[in-house]
């Protein structure tokens, strides 16, 4: 009992200190600061990587249509979200667009410009995440009855059919077809982000361990032991697939604010892999890994390793090598390293407040390594 | 005469050519405790998966409760191919998964252990009780099921106490011993709170003793629960000792059923056992 | 007729490219039941080292060396990404395929700077535009779906009437059993690398005779599509594969030529899909049951 106890507080203590360096970071650093940017998107890609472990880590369901969903999601938020006399310049290849509201602005009318503008852009990113909810209910029937890698491609190429469609002229009047779409409003500072995924994973976590998450990681264990003992497959399957894809519609809508402008092109089957290798790294089955892994992965990528595709690091100075692109290279090694022989990745299957619970021995060991 | 459980009507399974399960018949009443044995190969789990769901059978039916669940005659390219007897008899098709059959009341175990690895003993017991949840995802995600969640909480730990697996109930499941693996399936099985148990080998691979032991087990919870069972065992002992009638499977026909003592006498089945000397 | 001729050529064209690619695929997939996210990313590097070698030397040394350096590179992909994990679960394996991928694309964009890397000496003859029915097109729009036919007519060959074809169908028959009669299957699989880069770097030959410019992301569509192919035709059968690369081929062409150019690649995935709901096995696939 008090072990529980123990494990709660430690949890409580380890959110709210981040929770409160988050806070400090936005007073103290302008919001182009590389730190304030860091935050942004590794949360946004924290949600997106905890979706997807929810699916291919809890419920053994390999998919790649993650970006899909996610460009849904982006899209239903930019353009609910463009402000009415912003959409002429945005759509000026489609008479300024077809759409002639903007939900921030229609709230803004009655609850005020401050409170109504956030309530707006909150309602965009939820229709977002039901628009990916929808698809996801929609294709969910023929693509889940495949198995494992027929799964997977067919995830992935419905992905690449979303995105034709998404750049498709004859939808410009509302996609904009193969343009930007921009000036939509977003939160400049880093704790809207923070607050917000962190409320999402929050409910993941809680259906994870719910009934429904149980029977979820029981289909990824064994399918036919899991179907003899009651658990419909095709529902509980499809469910799962519309949880993940509803929360990776909002992590779109909200990547879509991180960027401040979006087109279709770069959802493609690349963010996928990203998203997915962030997850192994992290440890296919731990929410607490995919967390770790995203700030990681963006921790280093957009940050520490700057100076490998700018000339310089680590003092060393040398512009042929440490030229464009050498840090992603840099980091696909680290990546594959990783997936060779870490394959539990840095968290395994384990959470936050199982560190708590080391054995004495792996402590010792611990200890001898350091 | 006590009601009848489970009824297989004419069942036959073709696979191609190969006819696994030739038009088998048997009826399992309440309350007994009924075994099928035979010769490796026989058909026996074949005849099970046919039961739970697992396959559809190429023609026959399959009753539960007086009411029939499973329904199917020989369609497509299975028209040509049929082996069998009793063909244009059924004209329905009743296929339900296997989860709808647990649901209606039976379970079962396999006979190669298939228990949950990453989950723990408690945990492999708590989500066979999904089946039997009533809140839904919405509700359970958002706690606002505890009454249910507890009351099978509970309920999993009586199991787990009656099976006598309490005190190693946060191991991993695939930590125990084969032995206690078994049990903990039959656990699982019992936590769908089923009507008819089927039981596949559950004595594969123990000593006498572990055996000795399983089948008074078996006699227990058949009484404590109310259970009808249905198994298959190549353990003479074991099958000998608790079944109130058996069913002999050869080749996928039936060729003999009746009480254990008739069983042992029968010639055709000691022929099968022991082969037949050739004569010709 | 006249309008929608020359994309039927081009339809027949790409057709083959594709097949060259699905090959690989398909044995690497009949073996190891993995799909080898990072084929198409050897197809696109076989392009690239195109474009650098004709540029530095003659066509008589460079072209070879295309050749040799996707199929060391092929070989390499496997023995250091796959082979660790032959014990592993599948997702991992599929897993690591997806970072080699992510790798190489990284590491083409460091060494070609993100810039597309334009095909300034295009190899001759098969380059020259030349008039068929009244249509004009490259002389390589000709010679692929003759020279992809003669390969696989090569590799039918190798593969039921040699020693290494014999136990490449054993092992993608029964793996395991296939290691306990003895075969080799190590050997095996690099040759089977060895032979779907081979014919993916004739594939990005041919392919690239036809554009401008190699970009990073080049060989990510053809390489899809062509998997695409590889399970439209059965995946694990070599005709099957052929003949699926041939249709999507044409299809797509077709598409673009009746102007709808952004629906060219959506096809692709939504045939895939309708295959695979409708018949899973493909058009030449052999039916395997689970065992409960």
């Amino acid at each position: 009992m008090t072990m529980t106890k123990k494990k709660t507080i430690f949890t409580a203590a380890v959110l709210a200190v981040l929770l409160a360096v988050c806070i400090v970071v936005d007073m103290l650093l302008p919001s182009y600061h590389i730190a304030v940017v860091v935050i942004k998107k590794a949360t946004v890609y924290s949600l997106v990587a905890v979706s997807m472990n929810l699916l291919n880590g809890f419920t053994g369901l390999f998919s790649l249509g993650q970006a899909g969903f996610m460009l849904l999601g982006a899209y239903a938020y930019a353009v609910l979200t463009i402000p009415v006399d912003k959409r002429a310049g945005v759509y000026q290849y489609f008479n300024g667009g077809a759409l002639k509201f903007s939900v921030p602005e229609i709230f803004a009318g009655f609850l005020g410009d401050r409170v109504g503008t956030t309530v707006g852009m909150l309602l965009a990113l939820l229709v977002g995440g039901i628009l990916a909810a929808l698809m996801a209910y929609l294709i969910g029937l023929p693509v889940l009855r495949l198995k494992s890698d027929y799964l997977a491609i067919a995830t992935l190429g419905f992905a690449e059919i979303l995105r034709a469609f998404f750049q498709w002229n004859a939808l410009g009047p509302i996609t904009n077809g193969s343009n930007l779409l921009k000036s939509y409003p977003a939160f400049s500072h880093a704790t809207p982000y923070v607050v917000l995924a962190g409320l999402m994973i929050a409910v993941i976590l809680l259906l994870i361990n719910s009934t429904y998450g149980r029977a979820f990681k029981a289909i990824r264990d064994d399918e036919v032991a899991a179907e003899a003992m009651g658990i419909n497959l095709a529902h509980h399957k499809r469910m799962a697939f519309i949880i993940s894809s509803f929360f990776a519609g909002i992590g779109g809508g909200m990547l879509a604010m991180y960027m401040g402008a979006i087109a279709a092109a770069p959802f493609k089957s690349a963010l996928t892999y990203e998203i997915l290798l962030i997850v192994v790294i992290g440890g296919i089955g731990s929410i607490t890994g995919s967390i770790l892994a995203s700030f990681l992965y963006i921790f280093f990528s957009e940050w520490l390793l700057r100076g490998l595709d700018a000339g310089k690091f680590l003092g060393i100075n040398a512009p042929a090598i440490f030229k464009n692109g050498f840090r992603m290279v840099v980091l696909s090694v680290i990546i594959m390293v990783i997936v060779l022989f870490f394959r539990k990745g840095i968290m395994g299957d384990k959470e936050l407040p199982d560190l708590l619970d080391r054995r004495p021995k792996q402590r010792k060991k611990e200890a001898a390594g350091k | 005469m006590s009601k009848n459980v489970l009824k297989v009507e004419n069942a036959t399974m073709q696979f191609g050519g190969v006819v696994a399960v030739d038009n088998l018949n048997l009826e399992i009443n309440e309350g007994e405790i009924v075994a099928l044995i035979g010769p490796n190969g026989a058909g026996k789990t074949t005849a099970f998966n046919v039961v739970t769901g697992v396959y559809q059978p190429t023609n026959g039916a399959v009753w539960f409760n007086g009411e029939k669940i499973i329904e199917n005659h020989p369609q497509g390219k299975m028209k040509k191919l049929y082996k069998g007897q009793h063909d244009g008899e059924y004209t329905g098709v009743l296929a339900p998964t296997p989860d709808k059959i647990t649901k209606l009341g039976m379970a079962r175990t396999f006979q190669n252990i298939r228990l949950w690895k990453s989950q723990t003993v408690f945990n492999n017991v708590l989500i066979a009780k999904h089946c039997r949840t009533t809140s839904n995802v919405f509700s359970a995600t958002f706690r606002m099921n505890r009454k249910e969640e507890a009351a099978q909480r509970a309920h999993v730990e009586e199991l787990l106490k009656i099976v006598g697996l309490y005190d190693v109930k946060d191991e991993l499941a695939t930590s125990l011993p084969y032995g206690k693996q078994r049990r903990l399936e039959i656990a699982r099985a019992l936590a769908a709170e089923p009507q008819l148990l089927l039981l596949d080998e559950p004595a594969a691979g123990m000593n006498p003793q572990e055996t000795d032991e399983l089948t008074a087990f078996i006699g227990e919870i058949r009484d404590k629960f109310n259970l009808t069972v249905f198994l298959i065992e190549h353990h003479m002992n074991l099958v000998m000792g608790i079944s109130d009638r058996i069913y002999v499977l050869d080749f996928g026909k039936l060729i003999a059923e009746g009480t254990p003592a008739e069983i042992q006498n029968n010639q055709r089945v000691i022929d099968a056992y022991l082969g037949v000397a050739d004569d010709a | 007729m006249q309008q929608i001729l020359p994309y039927i050529i081009n339809g027949i064209s790409v057709g083959g490219q594709y097949a060259l690619i699905a090959i690989g695929y398909t044995l690497v997939y009949g073996i190891l039941r993995l799909i080898n996210f990072a084929h198409g990313d050897v197809f696109m590097v076989a392009g690239l080292v195109m474009v650098y070698a004709t540029t530095a030397m003659p066509f008589y040394v460079a072209l070879p060396l295309v050749l040799i350096a996707t199929v060391i590179l092929g070989f390499t992909i496997e023995r250091l990404a796959y082979k660790p994990l032959r014990t592993a679960p599948r997702m991992s394996v599929m897993i690591s395929a997806i970072g080699v991928s992510y790798l190489i694309q990284n590491l083409a964009f460091y060494i070609t700077g993100g810039v597309p890397q334009p095909v300034t000496r295009p190899i001759p003859w098969i380059s020259e535009n030349v008039t068929i029915l009244g249509a004009s097109t490259k002389r390589v729009t000709l010679i692929t779906p003759i020279l992809t036919i003669l390969l696989v007519i090569a590799l039918v060959y190798l593969i039921n009437h040699t020693k290494i074809g014999m136990a490449m169908r054993a092992a993608a028959k029964d793996f395991e059993t296939a290691q306990l009669m003895g075969i080799k299957i190590n050997a095996v699989i690099s040759m089977t690398f060895v032979i779907g880069s081979f014919l993916a770097a004739v594939g990005s030959m041919l392919y690239f005779t036809n554009y401008p410019s190699v970009a990073i992301t080049s060989g990510g569509m053809p390489g899809l599509k062509a998997f695409v192919a590889a399970v439209f035709g059965g995946i694990g059968s070599i005709p099957g594969a052929v003949v699926g690369a041939f249709i999507i081929g044409l299809c797509e062409e077709i598409i673009k030529g009746l102007g709808y150019t952004t629906f060219s690649d959506a096809f692709t995935f939504a045939l895939l899909i309708v295959v695979l709901c409708v018949k899973p096995t493909g058009l030449f696939g052999e039916k395997v049951t689970d065992k409960v």
